[in-house]
């Protein structure tokens, strides 16, 4: 099983949450209901060291079957091995982005390298589909140091699928971020244009 | 007895009976839920201005300057003025309770909510009047950015977090000081025989033995396991408070050489390292404190309940202690999305200690849920109630988090509406808050000597919507950060407005609930008892004597 992208990954998640959300509320009910009966008797016995052996093996497992299923995982760790398709570079600074293209146009299966750095305060970098949901973001933080690795905030994507992708930053820096009626003046409609994906992509 | 009557007398509420253990219990848990309804308040301002041009509220309500600021103040009135409030007053009630000692000092008590509730007040009116919004995370230099807020603003709020970092100060000493007296029960034990209870080392060496076929190391730890609970707790929440005001102290720096004309360097602290740290001291609150502080608030209520043993009691001690290193080493999980931060430190920190996590919290929810399980047939009262709901709280809460803590998810849930309601929010309101419901009615006839409810339908009725309204204010919040829905935004558009309908309906039923809660319990005191509580004791007493034992007479069927 693999996501090939974040879309996937979200449904998914939406579908195996619920179903446990359901289930816990049911279980916690179930034995508050018991609690209160003469006759009640287990239905189950969890014998103790497998209920623990359970939870460390959801708790790791729940990261092996991630770093498997989900391709920017191992992408991320070993990013500096990794030649980009592309790579840009911008900054931003009072709440502006300073250097970026109108828009960046990838054709499909292209590994792209965004390198942002800040000038001022912590931002996030963040794309977005037309319908709002999370395409992938990072945090952006301000300064260097001396050695060159506490300022990084880079990150590499592949886009597996056709679309167009907005771009605003996901961390809060102020309420300059904003006009007086709300408009987000970070945004940047239309940034990346995904394009060649047969069907739309996910091939 | 007419409604006038009641409102006035309450049902039998006697305060001059009162002594001053419980009076100074009593005052800060009026705070606390006075604190509780204004951050419902500020909850339910927040989630109307997100459902857009529907939103019924004052245009000025959705201006980015006082959005922020009410998000600003909203986990630090919630957290500190009323969470902590609370937790404290239950503390330093408990502590004296169980160890039959008297508390250190109720001078110290009483200085204690004083302190948290004008500390709150204050960060709450730099906020109000001044709009100083960097948010609770601080991520520097933001606190210090003079460009966007007032200097006075950030000097007022500053000390605001300050006194109450203080008032937290003398909670941690007046409960050690007590936990360490030796007097009654103790008055032969060492500070060392203390300490080893206090940590856990002595159910962790007791199940050494057993696996060695050696006899116990202690067959009567000096410490019961909720004193345990609380001991462990505690040393988390001093970090906390050293980290948080060390990190107030620094804007303050900042902030007055800024007002001074003197303006520092922001560059010469670093943003990931200053995460780093603020992080590490914030996580001991949601992962240490909270956790811990629950785990064994738990324990003590399967065994107030059912009126026996804790079901694998070694196990439960020992698990304390092993939640000293989690709580200690978790905070990359705040740090995934910081592409600076190092890979191992993710890995380790971030993803494999916090999954610990999910056993130690498994392990608290399946004693409790088994200690209550062997005492059955037991009545549903309204305590068991609120002690299943925090559990379900939990249940859900702990393992939304542990799902984000990972390399994968965390790319697409970072700062989304996810963390905080499917998460946060729901294991505030959902499972600590039902935690201390529980703890406050069973608690309720030994601090107001035995008064009466007024009303047991209420009761239920504020069990019922809170409940419900905690999980689905929670859920709906949840899906629309799966939607995309950052936490940190504004949004007046209504990009997520059905979602955010749902939710604010949700929020609805949580502010109301809390309404009927205290209308009941200003009903059941009356506004002369209330006002009683702050008057002076006449019974000086630091202890109170019931034996816990009473208290399970009253759950057996």
């Amino acid at each position: 099983m693999t996501f090939q992208n974040s879309a996937e990954l979200l449904s998914f998640h939406w579908v195996a949450y619920t179903i446990y959300a359901a289930l816990i509320i049911s279980v916690i009910a179930w034995f508050g209901y018991n609690l209160t009966r003469k006759d009640a008797k287990s239905v189950v016995r969890i014998p103790f060291y497998a209920y623990i052996a359970f939870l460390v093996a959801g708790g790791v497992g729940h990261h092996i079957f991630t770093y498997n299923a989900i391709p920017w995982v191992s992408q991320d760790i070993m990013r500096e091995n990794i030649t980009p398709d592309a790579t840009y570079n911008f900054e931003i600074k009072d709440h502006k982005w300073i250097g970026l293209p109108k828009q960046i146009v990838v054709q499909c299966n292209q590994t792209i390298r965004f390198n942002v750095h800040s000038q001022d305060l912590v931002y996030g970098f963040g794309l977005f589909r037309q319908d709002g949901s999370l395409v992938m973001q990072m945090q952006v933080n301000p300064g260097s140091d001396v050695v060159n690795i506490l300022n990084k905030n880079d990150i590499l994507w592949t886009f597996r699928k056709n679309g167009v992708f907005d771009l605003t930053s996901t961390e809060y820096s102020g309420p300059a971020q904003y006009t007086e009626d709300g408009k987000d003046l970070m945004k940047v409609k239309n940034f990346v244009k995904v394009v060649g994906c047969q069907d739309g992509g996910a091939k | 007895m007419s409604f006038m009557q009641n409102l006035v007398n309450g049902t039998d509420f006697d305060h001059e009976s009162l002594n001053a253990l419980q009076k100074v219990t009593l005052r800060a848990v009026v705070m606390s839920f006075l604190f509780f309804g204004l951050v419902a308040i500020e909850g339910m301002i927040m989630r109307l201005v997100v459902t857009g041009p529907v939103n019924p509220l004052p245009e000025m309500f959705s201006h980015p300057e006082h959005y922020f600021s009410i998000m600003t103040v909203h986990p630090i009135v919630g957290i500190f003025g009323s969470t902590y409030q609370l937790v404290f007053a239950a503390f330093m009630f408990l502590v004296p309770f169980l160890t039959k000692k008297p508390l250190y000092s109720v001078k110290l008590a009483n200085a204690v909510w004083i302190l948290i509730t004008v500390g709150t007040a204050l960060a709450w009116i730099a906020a109000f009047v001044w709009q100083y919004a960097p948010l609770y995370t601080l991520y520097w230099p933001l606190p210090a950015d003079t460009q966007q807020f007032s200097v006075i603003g950030g000097i007022v709020f500053i000390v605001g977090v300050a006194l109450i970092m203080v008032g937290t100060l003398g909670f941690i000493y007046n409960i050690y000081a007590t936990i360490f007296a030796r007097v009654g029960v103790h008055k032969d034990k060492t500070t060392k025989e203390l300490l080893i209870s206090g940590f856990g080392i002595d159910g962790f060496l007791n199940l050494i033995n057993k696996l060695r076929g050696k006899p116990p190391y202690t067959k009567e730890p000096a410490l019961a396991l909720p004193v345990v609970a609380i001991f462990r707790g505690t040393v988390d929440t001093f970090l906390d408070a050293i980290v948080i005001l060390s990190a107030g102290v620094l804007v303050l720096v900042y902030l007055v050489f800024d007002a001074s004309g003197h303006a520092l360097d922001v560059t010469a602290i670093n943003s990931l390292l200053y995460k780093n740290y603020f992080w590490w001291g914030l996580d001991l609150v949601a992962d240490g404190l909270v956790l811990i502080y629950v785990a064994g608030s738990w324990y003590l209520l399967a065994t107030l309940i059912t009126g026996q043993k804790l079901f694998m009691e070694n196990v439960a001690r020992a698990a304390l202690m092993l939640e000293l290193l989690v709580s200690w080493m978790v905070w990359s999980h705040h740090l995934l999305a910081d592409q600076g931060q190092p890979e191992m430190m993710k890995l380790i920190s971030g993803e494999m200690v916090t999954a610990f996590e999910l056993l130690t919290q498994g392990l608290a929810l399946f004693i409790t849920l088994v200690t209550l399980w062997k005492a059955r047939p037991l009545k549903m009262t309204m305590e068991l109630k609120y002690l299943l709901g925090g559990l379900v709280g939990f249940g859900l809460a702990v393992p939304a988090a542990i799902i984000q803590a990972d390399m994968g998810m965390n790319r697409v849930l970072h700062n989304t509406q996810w963390i905080i309601m499917a998460h946060v929010h729901i294991a505030l309101i959902v499972g600590l808050y039902m935690t201390l419901y529980s703890a406050l009615y069973v608690l309720w006839p030994i601090v107001t000597n035995n008064t009466k409810m007024f009303s047991k339908k209420l009761s239920n009725v504020h069990f019922w919507m809170y409940l419900i309204g905690g999980i689905g204010m929670g859920a709906f919040g949840g899906m629309a950060g799966l939607d995309g829905m950052l936490r940190r935004h504004l949004y007046v558009h209504g990009e997520f407005n059905t979602l955010m309908i749902l939710a604010a309906i949700c929020g609805t039923m949580v502010l109301v609930a809390w309404a009927v809660f205290l209308f009941n319990i200003v009903m059941s005191v009356g506004i002369k008892g209330l006002i009683g509580i702050f008057l002076p004791a006449k019974d000086p007493s630091a202890s109170y004597g019931i034996e816990p034992e009473v208290i399970a007479e009253n759950h057996q069927v």
